[in-house]
């Protein structure tokens, strides 16, 4: 017997205001990494080490937080080591033609250990730290329930969902989205057509950086804490998400969006003690087994970019 | 190598290097002598004890007694390697600088890690090594028979496996975890409380235990809902589940293990109250944190000593509760509670110590 206690407490109306409250929460951080790396994938390099790069922007962001009080420096911090980061991805994989397989992983174990190395240090244990003030729409969260769920989050959260259609419209109305869809299809056409290949993956990895060091800063500020490898994989999955909302920022969005949904969902469930804890330890694994399932049939309608993964090399 | 695999395998590397550097604990230890250079007699009163057959070597001669201490989590954790670590400094605060000789591997919760830091000091002639985490009773069990001149230590558990050079200590924590439950059943104005638990086991499950019954005896119409994270250490968990009771409304919440560090910032930014066990966890939330139980494993550790200087390595288990006071419930003076409240707490805690209540299901 799966479900212990009553479904109905879950579908209580309080209870289902506050499951779904708490997705954009959840969702916030996977929807910053995921948004970076569809700009990276779409100029055709893609960063295993996302996650690297959100531990480094957490524990900036963390630890600026933890030294000034406040959250909205240690956001700007982040992003100034996400840039550096990626810039780093840029230089390895752009220009040095790494294999980004292994580079990713490299920047990974980098990220991970540097970071655990500098809380270490420099913090020894989780202090907590001032989190981000919730930003209560005026009027709209007056709205019964409505007004619960969707206007009182924290202002990161409400910034990240306008980044979906400002990236969406960056990839598909600019030119600089098109030549960043132009390099991730067939960099040799646009390398002849006078864009310069690595300038613009360059670009688009210190946005993918920008980005993944934002979203381990809002994690970390967010749970007002700091701990080794506080993404848990986190990043890896952003990578994954980029796959299932087939390289455009609104499917990733979606796709981010599920995966908050069944965590804070499962986390309900589990807090109602409908799910058992014998079960506990599965029911923890939903979220990414639904991604996986969810991926398997989303990501075969879509077409990855031409040039994804393979370095531009200019002859002649 | 290509000009592509060398790139790939250069960051690899300078990755392994950066992990390594962050995770490395086992390779160097931190060795500290006591600060204080007074050799205090070491004090023999154990608390609670199940005797097991102890096997005697010979006596060893007055020395600096070596001593290591294993831990899954940093030395000011606030919670579990902390509540060791305050009670190893306090004893060795007794014995002075030239009584004892500490070496500290904090942070070593993957427990290879751990193997490799255990075998080395045994290696290395400690007298005694403390592996401070109930998942390392495996590695004991196995390392012990190898040094059987070296004394080890483990906790919480009951179980010495048999082996003469092996302690066991556990905490009764769901004694403590009663009392807190009663008082957090009279600060509940929603009577709602949100209980988080890491993993089923050994005193983290006895607390969880505890309070929940503590709570349900104090006022039978609270709401009390558990859950556990299924990790030791992950703060981010922690801080999920405990934003999942507040926000279904839970006014109260409490946790144990390591990762707590996550929940607290979480009950405080939500106006709620917490309950700490292990250490004071005032210091993670003076604005929320009503009080603590707290671990005292100094009478435990002073005979372990003892014993060893005396040729007895092993084979007894010790116990904390709140009658030896090697639990003792820590109030934080910045939290203003109810007197009435505070009073039917105290009331449980003579019940717990007398034995006339059950403190679990």
């Amino acid at each position: 017997m799966i479900f212990a206690g009553s479904l109905s407490e879950f579908f209580a109306l309080n209870a289902l205001t506050a499951t779904i409250g708490l997705v954009f929460s959840f969702a916030t951080p996977y929807v910053l990494a995921s948004l970076g790396e569809t700009f990276g994938q779409r100029s055709g390099v893609y960063n295993l080490g996302v996650d690297g790069v959100m531990l480094l922007g957490a524990f900036a962001g963390y630890y600026t937080v933890l030294k000034t009080k406040n959250v909205w420096l240690g956001c700007v911090v982040a992003i100034v080591v996400g840039l550096m980061l990626g810039l780093a991805v840029g230089v390895v994989n752009v220009l040095g033609w790494a294999e980004q397989g292994i580079s990713g992983i490299g920047f990974f174990l980098f990220g991970l250990g540097l970071s655990e190395l500098l809380f270490e240090k420099w913090v020894g244990t989780p202090l907590p730290i001032k989190s981000f003030p919730n930003l209560q729409i005026p009027l709209l969260s007056k709205i019964p329930r409505v007004g619960d769920m969707f206007f009182k989050q924290h202002l990161l959260v409400y910034l990240t969902f306008l980044a979906v259609p400002v990236s969406a419209y960056i990839l598909k109305r600019t030119r600089f989205g098109l030549n960043i869809t132009a390099v991730g299809e067939n960099p040799e056409a646009a390398d002849s057509l006078g864009v310069s290949v690595p300038r613009i993956r360059l670009q688009a990895q210190l946005i993918n950086g920008a980005f993944s060091g934002l979203a381990g800063a809002v994690l970390a500020i967010n749970l007002g804490i700091f701990q080794q490898n506080l993404t848990n994989g986190l990043g890896f999955i952003a990578v994954a998400l980029v796959y299932f909302g087939g390289w455009r920022p609104a499917g990733v969005m979606g796709g981010a969006l599920l995966f908050g949904f069944v965590e804070s969902s499962v986390l309900r469930l589990k807090a109602l003690s409908i799910i058992p804890q014998s079960w506990s330890d599965i029911a923890a694994m939903t979220p990414a087994v639904v991604t996986i399932i969810v991926l398997v049939f989303v990501a075969r309608r879509s077409r990855q970019p031409g040039a994804l993964g393979i370095p531009f090399i200019r002859h002649g | 190598m290509n000009r592509r695999n060398l790139m790939g395998a250069l960051l690899a590397s300078v990755g392994l290097l950066a992990v390594g550097c962050g995770s490395d604990k086992a390779a160097t230890p931190a060795t500290t002598a006591a600060a204080v250079t007074t050799v205090a007699p070491a004090t023999t009163t154990a608390p609670a004890t199940t005797a097991a057959p102890a096997t005697t070597a010979a006596p060893k001669a007055a020395k600096k007694l070596k001593v290591a201490i294993i831990t899954p989590s940093a030395e000011n954790d606030v919670a579990f390697s902390q509540s060791m670590f305050d009670s190893i400094a306090i004893v060795a605060k007794e014995r002075g600088a030239d009584g004892i000789e500490i070496a500290k591997s904090p942070n070593l919760f993957v427990v290879a890690d751990a193997g490799a830091a255990i075998r080395d000091y045994a290696t290395k002639g400690f007298d005694i090594v403390i592996a401070h985490g109930s998942q390392y009773g495996a590695l004991l069990k196995e390392i012990a028979p190898q040094f059987p001149k070296v004394s080890f230590a483990w906790g919480t558990a009951a179980d010495t496996f048999g082996q003469p050079n092996i302690w066991a200590y556990e905490a009764k924590s769901d004694q403590g975890g009663y009392v807190l439950g009663i008082l957090a059943s009279q600060i509940t104005k929603k009577d709602n409380i949100g209980i988080i638990g890491p993993v089923e086991v050994g005193d983290a499950k006895l607390y969880v235990e505890g309070f929940k019954k503590g709570a349900a005896d104090g006022k039978g119409t609270a709401k009390v809902n558990v859950t556990y994270t299924g990790s030791f250490s992950d703060v981010a968990k922690m801080a999920e589940a405990a934003k999942t009771f507040t926000t279904g409304g839970a006014d109260v919440l409490t946790g144990s293990s390591q990762a707590v560090a996550g929940a607290v910032p979480v009950a405080d930014a939500a106006g709620a109250a917490w309950f700490g066990t292990q250490s004071d966890q005032s210091a993670l939330s003076k604005k929320a944190t009503v009080g603590s139980q707290v671990y005292h494993w100094e009478d435990a550790v002073r005979e372990m000593l003892s014993s060893v200087e005396k040729g007895t390595l092993g084979g007894k288990t010790f116990a904390l509760t709140l009658a030896n006071k090697g639990l003792q419930i820590a109030y934080n003076p910045g939290y203003k509670i109810d007197p009435a409240a505070k009073a039917k707490a105290d009331d449980a805690m003579k019940a717990v110590i007398a034995g006339s209540v059950k403190t679990t299901a």
